[in-house]
């Protein structure tokens, strides 16, 4: 359901991850029309550079809405940079690339 | 009122430890609201003494207009065996927003967190074991204009 952006870009040596997910980030704590909003936001996100993790992150719900993260990893161009993703509800996500 | 009054002066003393460049204030214990955060923030306690401390770049805005979207950034590409970075917005709900553990990745990261209302946040990096930390507050003026 979910959307994902990747670019990797490789430069002197160093891979530039950016990614963007759409996600709605739901904190649990908002309202609408009287009534709680149930949370729903990713709490887990794994980067794999060549199939080693290299970023393995413990995301809490004040992590924006669709969360745009960065990462930098030492690497060439055409790489595969993998990112996975799981949300509190048990939904997960994932998009491959290779490193321009 | 007393908590405010408080707050005021905790914050100002976290923007002279910044400017002092030393993790000497850490009152983060008396924010602690989740359990992970407890015990993140006692570690860093236990080891705001420890060599180096806040000697890695820690980007944010000074005033953020819009609390939904604040843009924090850490680079510690210059530390070595980077094992961990954190951000943690005080006066959140939660008040750690996310926890990167890196394995053999440049000592960077940057992303977005949302923040309810003015608050400091605190970058923390863990390099060979040891944490360090840089505080900085960021102001929320949603609905305001500026003030």
């Amino acid at each position: 359901m979910a959307k994902i952006k990747l670019k990797p870009k490789a430069r002197k040596g160093v891979i530039t991850i950016k990614a963007l997910i759409k996600h709605p980030m739901e904190t649990g704590l908002r309202k609408k029309k009287g009534k709680l909003v149930p949370a729903n936001h990713i709490d887990h996100i794994v980067i794999s550079h060549n199939g080693n993790k290299f970023v393995d992150a413990d995301i809490g719900s004040s992590v924006s809405k669709d969360p745009y993260f960065k990462f930098k990893v030492a690497g060439a161009k055409g790489d595969t940079i993998e990112l996975k993703y799981k949300d509190n509800l048990g939904k997960t996500g994932s998009m491959t690339k290779k490193s321009k | 009122m007393k908590r405010r009054l408080f707050l005021k002066s905790a914050m100002a003393g976290s923007a002279v430890a910044t400017a002092v460049g030393a993790g000497l204030l850490t009152p983060s214990v008396v924010f602690a609201a989740s359990e992970k955060f407890k015990g993140l923030s006692s570690t860093v306690v236990s080891g705001a003494a420890g060599a180096g401390a806040g000697s890695f770049k820690f980007k944010a805005p000074k005033i953020a207009e819009n609390g939904a979207v604040v843009p924090v950034e850490v680079d510690a590409s210059k530390m070595n065996g980077v094992s961990n970075i954190a951000f943690l917005v005080k006066e959140n709900n939660t008040p750690l927003a996310a926890s990167f553990n890196l394995t053999g990745a440049v000592g960077f990261v940057s992303t977005r967190i949302k923040m309810g209302k003015t608050s400091d946040v605190v970058a923390i990096v863990t390099a060979n074991d040891s944490m360090t930390k840089v505080t900085k507050n960021i102001k929320v003026t949603i609905g305001g204009c500026g003030g």
